[in-house]
């Protein structure tokens, strides 16, 4: 009797000591985003890529388990996007769904991994409702979004004189949501919004549009869209002598993809918002040479966000020895983010990675040494002027005091 | 709708309306190539926006690797796509015009997405800058009610330059009575001497020649990517069922019609302006199923 008691109680601790030490035994990242269409540029294959860089620099494994990679193209659509991460999540045993460019289709996946219970980090959309009202316990919003994007460029350019604005948004959540904080912002500050134009996504043609803006006699025409949209929107613009009669052009999102696509006689003297340049110091620049070689353009602030964001996922892991979602995500939210991009960054309660973000200019064409020399640097802007308070949240998750 | 009404003012309704005009120049080219094919040839070319591109591209390759600026490209880039039609012609469709028109659309279709697929690979999505616009066509004038950029300007005159020759060629000369002939019975023209598939053949190099044309006017203006195809085909053949399927005039027509219909949505309810053609579309094939120019079978 003794001696099956003590079997048992044998048994009893090896199984709980089996469990506290339980290997991780496969990590897989699936990478969601656009391949072929508008906002494959800002992110797509090279985003794929520097999941993989990350993932290679790390070793490739987490013990005896292979890290695995895979990617798809949501086509920019949520239903094809939520069909993917619903396979990854429950047929393809995928841990973490990565990027979502498009803040139409990241609003669906943010849902769909929380219902899951599976970590999605966000690099490429800029919804900052995403850790706003539709924020969640397993949601990261890492690169940038919104509200720094309107409080970078916004304010700037209200600050210098710029106190009428019209914007050109693009129709869906993503650019509802740029024009939203960056209008906050504007009046904030004491600037008005004459009007607005609401474009549908990917519109060849952005004259009409443009014309609206010009007739409007605002200062400021606020470009409140992304990748393809707004290369042709700066480039018309400039075709219809909108810059040239003295209305200031804001690219509220503008990837260096863009500025690389448009050419800097077209782009010159815009103003942006970004967390990330290839040339600021000799972290990033020695980063970005390797992410050339591979893919032959320069890093998006999207694209080296992904590789940052994969090695804090994946020292995560290495850490609490488990892929599961509550762990790793406490984490993370325990370890400051600190990489050739990121200075200590830290990811708080409502999903949001805090950091600093850079306002940029960009250069004239005498004034770059050669290709993708394109953004001299205004200001370095500290995380709590772009990071939206927690009083003013509406995310539920946060506790108000 | 008062509301939107109390917005309009008549110069932005001007500046608006000339707009649509100068896309409409594209819808028209485009759907002018489509129609011809179709009429003479019974293909439905769903590959037409793909060599739209590749006339674009062609412009952008020839002043990147060899110099070559916009006069000069706007000849040969359309030279080589309409070679390039002509073997495809030759080659593939050739051997499907006994069958139903959906053979010659899926075809057509299959050559489109490889085309793109081959180009996407090759130079990606965000596109490539054609900054060639020629010197005479540099800068704008303003009309009053809006600056009308040069070159905008430029590609309606060219536009209806080519519609109406086009139109003219084929309802007016002998050689377009041969082609009208060979469609409606090959055999007895045929017996008359002319060789009829060499002229289905060079009348399919025209059709890819012409969207080649539309596609280096648009270079300086849109950004050349290998997507731009398939944002406009789809349009474009909805100008082209709105006209009446092989109608030329119809299709020019119509081309300049819509592309006003939807810089007046652009202006009026921007959110629907890329629908506003569609809704068009479905209301004429309920009113009149063969096209506003087609004439019923």
């Amino acid at each position: 009797m003794r001696n099956s008691v003590y079997a048992a109680l044998l048994i009893a601790a090896s199984l709980a000591a089996g469990v506290a030490q339980a290997e991780v035994t496969s990590v897989k990242i699936g990478v969601l985003n656009d391949q072929s269409g508008v906002y494959a540029g800002l992110s797509g294959p090279g985003g794929v890529d520097a999941v993989k860089m990350a993932v290679e620099d790390f070793g490739g494994s987490i013990g005896s388990a292979k890290i695995e990679v895979v990617s798809a193209d949501h086509q920019n659509k949520a239903d094809v996007g939520s069909s993917i991460a619903r396979q990854w999540f429950d047929q393809d045993h995928v841990d973490i769904i990565m990027d979502v460019p498009n803040s139409g289709v990241a609003l669906a996946i943010n849902d769909i991994a929380k219902e899951k219970n599976k970590i999605a980090i966000f690099s490429g959309p800029a919804s900052s409702d995403l850790t706003g009202a539709k924020c969640s316990p397993s949601g990261i919003h890492w690169t940038y979004d919104t509200y720094a994007l309107a409080k970078g460029t916004g304010s700037a350019i209200t600050k210098s004189g710029g106190t009428t604005w019209f914007f050109l948004t693009a129709d869906y959540a993503f650019g509802q949501a740029l024009e939203r904080d960056t209008a906050a912002v504007i009046e904030a500050n004491g600037g008005k919004v004459l009007g607005e134009v609401r474009t549908p996504l990917a519109s060849p043609d952005f004259s009409s549009f443009l014309l609206q803006a010009q007739g409007s006699g605002a200062k400021v025409i606020g470009l409140a869209n992304a990748g393809g949209d707004t290369i042709t929107s700066i480039k018309q613009a400039g075709e219809f002598g909108i810059t040239a009669g003295g209305q200031k052009l804001a690219g509220l999102l503008v990837f260096i993809s863009d500025i690389h696509a448009l050419g800097l006689k077209a782009a010159q003297g815009l103003e942006l918002t970004a967390s990330f340049y290839w040339d600021l110091n000799d972290g990033t620049r020695a980063w970005s040479k390797r992410f050339f070689e591979r893919n032959k353009t320069e890093p998006t602030m999207a694209q080296a966000g992904l590789y940052g964001a994969t090695m804090h996922y994946l020292n995560a892991i290495k850490a609490v020895n488990t892929t599961d979602t509550a762990k790793v995500m406490a984490e993370m939210r325990k370890t400051p983010v600190n990489d050739f991009m990121t200075k200590n960054g830290s990811i708080r309660e409502d999903g949001k990675l805090v950091r600093d973000m850079y306002l940029f200019e960009v250069k004239k064409p005498e004034e770059s040494k050669g290709p993708w020399d394109y953004y001299k640097l205004v200001r370095q802007i500290p995380a709590e002027e772009v990071t939206r308070p927690l009083s003013e949240s509406a995310c539920p998750l946060v506790h108000k005091g | 709708m008062l509301q939107i009404l109390q917005h309009i003012s008549a110069p932005a309704l001007f500046g608006q309306l000339l707009l649509g005009l100068i896309n409409g120049a594209f819808y028209a080219m485009l759907s002018l190539g489509l129609a011809v094919i179709f009429g003479l040839l019974n293909i439905i070319n769903f590959a037409h926006g793909a060599l739209y591109m590749t006339g674009a591209f062609g412009a952008w390759l020839l002043l990147e690797k060899l110099g070559i600026g916009y006069w000069p490209a706007l000849i040969i880039s359309p030279l080589i796509i309409g070679c390039f039609g002509m073997a495809m012609e030759r080659l593939l469709l050739k051997r499907i015009y006994k069958l139903d028109h959906l053979y010659g659309l899926l075809l057509t279709f299959g050559v489109a997405l490889i085309i793109e697929g081959v180009f996407r690979n090759i130079y990606g999505v965000s596109g490539e800058a054609y900054d060639a616009t020629p010197d005479l066509f540099r800068g704008g004038v303003n009309l009053g009610f809006m600056y009308l950029p040069l070159y905008r300007g430029w590609v309606v005159v060219a536009s209806l330059v080519i519609c109406l020759g086009t139109w003219f060629a084929i309802e007016r000369t002998k050689l377009g009575a041969y082609l009208r002939a060979a469609t409606e019975n090959p055999q007895l023209v045929q017996a008359f001497g002319i060789n009829v598939p060499r002229m289905i053949t060079l009348t399919y190099g025209f059709g890819a020649a012409l969207a080649a044309m539309a596609g280096v006017m648009a270079a300086p203006i849109l950004h050349v990517n290998p997507i731009m195809g398939s944002d406009i085909i789809i349009v474009v053949f909805a100008v082209v069922v709105i006209g009446g399927m092989g109608s030329i005039l119809g299709a020019v027509i119509s081309g300049f019609g819509l592309g006003i219909v939807e810089g007046l949505t652009k202006y009026l309810y921007p959110e629907a302006s890329t629908t506003v053609i569609f809704v068009v579309m479905a209301i004429v094939l309920l009113v009149k199923p063969a096209g506003l120019f087609g004439k019923a079978s």
